[in-house]
Parts: structure tokens; sequence; C-alpha cells
């Protein structure tokens, strides 16, 4: 037989370009189809990812670990009792219950007119990976750029979570402006990424349009730094202005740009 | 109005139009969720056998969310085509099914009755069908578009090139766009989710997409997924904004949830016309829909969600889009538990979008919380390209590393085209013909490392300035 000596696979001649991205780009094919050698990468990172969603969030040692740093914690439940009830049924992932409820009803932040009442809540959401990985730094963080005049509740640890169980405990405490730091989906090449969601004048009632979120923390993402200033521009918009969603844009460096350089023509 | 039906010794009753929809569903973790689903196998095929009776007429008398209540459901009324319903208002859901698979209903048929079908109706109907039905029907119906390039042609696929980055990244979204130009992806959208909804970044990306179209002279269209209100901003200041896109669900409630009423989209729409960006037709919405919205926002008033979601097709029929995207499986198991149920929904949207006349695209994907692999998607787009899909994702590796979910991939459209025989928008093959992406045979061939747009691009990248940096 004659041997063939072109070679089974074509390579893509951009190789370089992966270095601007983690994408995955110029794979090459056999024929039109993936390479073996990719087909089982991707499969072996979607088992990861399985793996992922199913690791509970060590919340006692989070907590212990917060108390360390000079934090004040409250562990709470959601209405999921496990991982199944948490999947299938979202709505028990934003009802606390009955003795969380109980629990935060005896520590509400009494109003002041000249401060501000924070609340920050971390959830497990669907990456408690994301958590143990981010959380810490990431509050560390805020605590630095929080103004003064603001005062900053308990820190609120809950598990099988959802994003809008923050409203429920954000009125449960009185909170004006809660931030809701949590465990996002997670995705092939990022099983650990967290989003921050913030609500002003958080309760029960509220929707989506009403939040604010900034997502892709990790350390392929955005930085905790530039997350947080991201945060607290928002949070100050949000607090002069009284409202939070959709109604608030993110022109955080729209207003930096035009104060750093005005040379620069924007529009 | 109760509805009863018999079988045997075993009476069911159901208590509204809605409740025998739901009832006849199809079983899904969603209508479950709802508490809405069927509780035994005997119940939802009784509840099938029972649909089968009602007259279509039914449908236009027994609203599902009150008139006063809903401005969907009063566009749908208010738009309704009694002249073109005459076709059909004689018959009952059950010789709907009969009627469309007839042979003597073909293209031309499906089109002239197109706007007396109402969601709900599509929707019973498809409650009716087997796969192998929804398939059928949906290859008949033929809804073509266009902008700088014809969508929807028989015998084409069109994909959508998804280059999301994570932080936004102008030269990670470049290499992806490169990766599925010369893949021979691109033809319906160049659309990217940013991660960031601050004006100046969308601005950055806008100009970037509209570099590369028109260095390149591509034809096609560019969107980024970012709420209506930003892009009618970013109109307002003249940023270069092909498509608008926004995700639509079914009811008034669940689009204020999503910050958006129809009085918004027809202003976005009338912005984006003012542009005037499209250079053969004039098709400039993207919409993005997906069974679960209305529940989701705890807007779906009892109705089933496929139902709820063959209703935001209604939306988007009457905002004549180039593209309108059931993104199938990206919402979760609590909606679409497995692959059984991705499938059935994927085929289920495709029909109820074509059949209303909306040219229906399918993001076949699921996240990994779902019991859901890239198996199932291997199923459902090909089944969804033999009932003629007008357009699918192309995500490199099928893996968006923004989203953090699964999807189609470039290698996924070449599979189908090969399979399938199937063709790019016309203008896209010319050029993809032009760049020498394309042989004369039509297969995407593998290009040399001094390929005019690899070394073009290449360069430009690596010198790549947005507009702000350029003043």
């Amino acid at each position: 037989m004659k041997k063939i000596d072109q070679p089974i696979l074509s390579k893509d001649p951009w190789q370089q370009l992966k270095g601007f991205t983690r994408a995955r780009i110029a794979l090459g094919r056999a024929g039109s189809s993936l390479p073996t050698k990719e087909l089982l990468d991707f499969t072996l990172s979607h088992a990861m990812a399985r793996d992922a969603v199913h690791l509970a969030l060590n919340a006692t040692a989070l907590a212990r670990d917060l108390g360390r740093e000079g934090f004040s914690t409250q562990l709470v439940q959601s209405k999921a009792p496990d991982r199944m009830s948490y999947l299938l049924r979202p709505d028990y992932g934003r009802q606390l219950i009955q003795q969380s409820r109980r629990q935060l009803q005896t520590l509400k932040l009494v109003t002041a007119s000249d401060s501000v009442n924070l609340v920050i809540v971390i959830g497990d959401g669907l990456s408690s990976l994301a958590v143990e990985r981010h959380a810490r730094p990431l509050l560390a963080e805020i605590k630095k750029n929080i103004p003064e005049q603001w005062k900053l509740g308990p820190l609120v640890i809950a598990t099988q979570a959802r994003v809008a169980l923050a409203d429920e405990i954000g009125e449960l405490l009185g909170a004006d402006i809660v931030f809701m730091l949590i465990g996002e989906r997670p995705g092939l090449r990022s099983p650990d990424s967290l989003s921050i969601y913030m609500t002003y004048a958080p309760r029960v009632d509220c929707s989506d349009a009403d939040r604010n979120c900034i997502s892709n923390i990790c350390s392929e993402g955005l930085s905790y730094e530039a997350a947080v200033k991201k945060l607290i521009w928002l949070a100050k918009e949000a607090i002069r202005r009284k409202l939070s969603g959709v109604a608030l844009k993110d022109e955080s460096s729209v207003q930096e740009i035009a104060v750093i350089g005005q040379h620069r023509k924007l529009l | 109005m109760v509805y009863r039906f018999s079988i045997g010794a075993s009476r069911y009753q159901f208590n509204d139009l809605k409740d025998l929809l739901a009832k006849a569903s199809p079983i899904r973790s969603g209508d479950c969720l709802a508490g809405i689903a069927a509780e035994t196998y005997a119940e939802r095929v009784a509840a099938r056998m029972c649909l089968a009776e009602v007259p279509l007429n039914r449908f236009l008398e027994e609203l599902l969310i009150p008139y006063e209540k809903d401005e969907v459901t009063r566009l749908i009324i208010d738009t309704h085509d009694k002249q073109a319903f005459t076709e059909i208002s004689h018959l009952t859901v059950g010789d709907f099914r009969d009627w469309l698979l007839a042979d003597s209903t073909d293209s031309v048929s499906l089109k002239r009755v197109a706007p007396a079908i109402t969601p709900e109706m599509a929707a019973a109907v498809s409650k009716l069908m087997r796969n192998q039905d929804l398939i059928l029907v949906a290859k008949k119906c033929q809804v073509i578009t266009a902008f700088r390039n014809t969508i929807g042609l028989p015998g084409h696929l069109s994909v959508r090139l998804q280059p999301n980055h994570p932080t936004d990244d102008p030269y990670g979204i470049a290499a992806s766009i490169l990766d599925g130009l010369l893949y021979g992806s691109g033809d319906a959208v160049i659309g990217i989710n940013p991660a960031s909804d601050s004006v100046p970044a969308l601005m950055d990306l806008y100009y970037l997409v509209d570099e590369i179209i028109h260095r390149y002279n591509i034809p096609t269209q560019s969107c980024i997924l970012t709420h209506v209100t930003n892009q009618i901003q970013l109109i307002e200041k003249n940023i270069p904004v092909d498509l608008v896109f926004q995700s639509i669900a079914g009811t008034e409630k669940a689009n204020r949830h999503f910050g958006i009423d129809l009085a918004l989209l027809r202003e976005a729409r009338s912005a984006a016309l003012s542009l005037n960006r499209g250079t053969i037709g004039n098709n400039v919405m993207y919409f993005e829909t997906g069974q679960g919205s209305a529940l989701s926002a705890d807007a779906n008033f009892g109705v089933d969600q496929q139902t709820c979601e063959a209703r935001a097709y209604a939306i988007a029929r009457h905002l004549s889009p180039l593209l309108t995207n059931t993104v199938v499986g990206f919402i979760g198991p609590e909606y679409l538990y497995d692959g059984k149920q991705l499938i059935r929904a994927g085929l289920e949207d495709h029909f109820c979008g074509k059949l209303l006349g909306v040219p229906l695209g399918c993001d076949i994907c699921y996240t990994n919380h779902a019991e859901i692999d890239q198996d199932d998607v291997d199923t459902l787009m090909t089944l969804l390209a033999v009932a003629g899909v007008t357009f699918m994702m192309g995500i490199p590796g099928a893996d968006d590393i923004m989203l953090n979910y699964q999807s189609t991939s470039f290698h996924d459209a070449l599979y189908l085209r090969k399979v399938m025989g199937l063709g790019v928008a016309p203008e896209f093959e010319q050029w993809l013909k032009r760049m020498n992406i394309m042989n004369a045979s039509g297969q995407i061939q593998p290009v040399e490392p001094t390929h005019h747009l690899l070394q073009g691009m290449s360069n430009h990248l690596l010198t790549l300035k947005t507009p702000l940096e350029k003043n």
C-alpha cells in the first residue's frame, strides 16, 4: 500500500492569536470536525464543571475565617433543603427559612438620616468554589473602599442561595443598599467566577430590573480592584439618585476619563 | 370555560383553556415547577384528545391572559388578520394539525395564513404533534429577511458569530471573530454579549466590529447584546449600531421584568431605522427568547412555558426582526431538565416561530447544572437543520468563556453544512470565495499563513486602537 504522507489533521495557522483569549480558537480540524485531542479536552472540562456544581460551601469555616478578619457574621439558609431541590426549585432559593428570618429580625439596623446602612450577603449560588476563592479578598477590597459615613451591617452568609435572597435579607435588616456576592454558574474554563449584585432599598418584591450586576470576577476575568471600583461608583450613584437597576447606567469610566484627560474628544 | 373529557370510565376536567394547554404539554420541569403540569400520563393524553376537539375560533374568544391586563394579549388580538383566518377558521386544533401536514398546504399557503395564526393556536397544535411533525411543517415555512445579506433562503443555514470575552477585551474578541470568519461563520450576525453595560465600553465594541466589517467589506451585520435603553442612547450619540437587540418574553409583566415594554421596542426600532445602515434590507431587530423566562419573572399567569414562549414571537413578528433566537437550554434544569426536554423544546420553538412568520434560529445550549451534554446538542442541531432552522450559534469550540455555557461551534456549522448540503447567505458566500476561505465547490478550505485576512487582521490586531485612543 502506498503510504499517505499528507497530515490527517489540518492545523490553523493563527496559533499566535491564542495569546489574546482563552476562547477555544485555532483548534484545527479533522475533515471539518474537532481533532480527538480537542474533543477529549472539552469533555474533561465539562466533567470538572459538573463536579464543581455539587461541591457544598463550608459556611462555618468561611464564617470563622471572616470573623478573624474582623467581620461580624450571620449564617442563614434558604428554603432549599439540598442541592437537588435547589436546582429544581429556584423559588426555594429566594426565600429564607423561618428560623433565619427570626434570627435576622432581631438584628435590624437603626436608620439614621446622615448615614447609609450597607448589608453584604455572601451566597453560594451555583459555585461554592467561587465563594471560597474570591469572597474574602473581595470583601477586604470593599471594606477598604467604602465611604466613612456608610455603616456596614452584619455580614450574612447564605447557603443554597439565589440572587434575590439578598432582597429579603436586606429588607429584614433595614438596609439602604445590599451587595450580594454570589457564585456564578460554572463555565468550562472558569468554575470559580463570582458576581456582585447591588440593590438599592431592597425589598422582597424587587425584580431583576432593580439590580445592577458586576459579573465575571475571577483570576482570569475582572480583578477585585476593578470590580470594587465599579461597585462603589454604582452604589454612590444609587444612593444619590435613590434607585438602582436599568435606570442606573455604569458610566464610571466616562466620568473618570472626563476628569483625567479633558483634551480627549469623547463622543 | 370548563373542558371535560372521558376515556372509558375515567373523567377528566380542565378548568379553562390555559389549564387544558398546560396539561396537554409534553412533560418538562418548568411546568412542574409552576404546578400546572398533568399529574399522570393518561391525564396528559386526555388533555390532548380534548384539545384536539377545540375549534381554533375558541382561541380568539377565551384569552389566556386578559386583554385589559396585558399588552401582549392586546397586540395578538388587535393584529389578528381576520381575512386570512377565514381559510382555517372552521378547523379544530386536531384538524389544524392535519391541515398543516397535508401536501396541499405548501410554503405559499403557510405564508398566507401566518398572520391569522395566534401564538396560542401555534402552541396548541404543537402539543398534538410529534417531533417529526414539528420538523416537517417548519421545513415548509419560509421566512426570508435582509440587512446586508439575505437570511433564511431554503437550503441555507446561517451562523451568529459569538466572540464573547469575559472582560470585553478587544484583542480577545477580535481573535475569536477572526477564528470564526476563517471557518466560514458570521453571516447571520457578529453578535457580542458584553460583560459590561458601561456606555463607553459598549462604544468601543461597536467601533471594533464596525471597523472589521468595513475594512474587509464583509456582507454581514453587528450587534451588541446590551439593554435596549443603552442602544437607544448609543444611537442618539451616532454610534454605528446595525441591529438592535433585546430579550423579550410572552407577557407584559415578564417584559417589565426585563425593563421593557412594546412602546420602548418600537422606539428602539425607529431609532435603528433612522441610521439607515442596511444595504439590501431593513430588518433591524435581533430578539432573544427562551422557555421559562415568564415563569422565572413570576409572570406566567398559569400559562405553560411553551405557550408563553410562543407569545413572545408575536412581539418579534410585530417588529420585523432580521433574526430571532430561542436560547433553548440557557435558563437551567428547573425549566428544561435533560436532553429529551431540551430537544423537544427546541423543535417546538422553531416550529411555532416559523409558523408565525418569525426568522427563528436556535442557540442550542446548556449549562453545567443541567443533565445535558454535547451529544444532546448534536442531536438537536441535526434535527433543527433538517427542519430548516434559520441560524445557529458559532462559538469557538462551543465554549462561551463569558456567559459560562456550552453551545454550538464553527466546527458544528461545518458538520451540518456538509451532511445536509446547506449553504451560507449568498452575499456572504461570495465574500468567502473572494477571500479564498471557501473553494469553488462550497467547501471551507484551510488557509495559508500568508492569507490576506490573517495577515491583515493579525497586524491590525497588534496595532489595534480604540477610537478613544485614536483621538
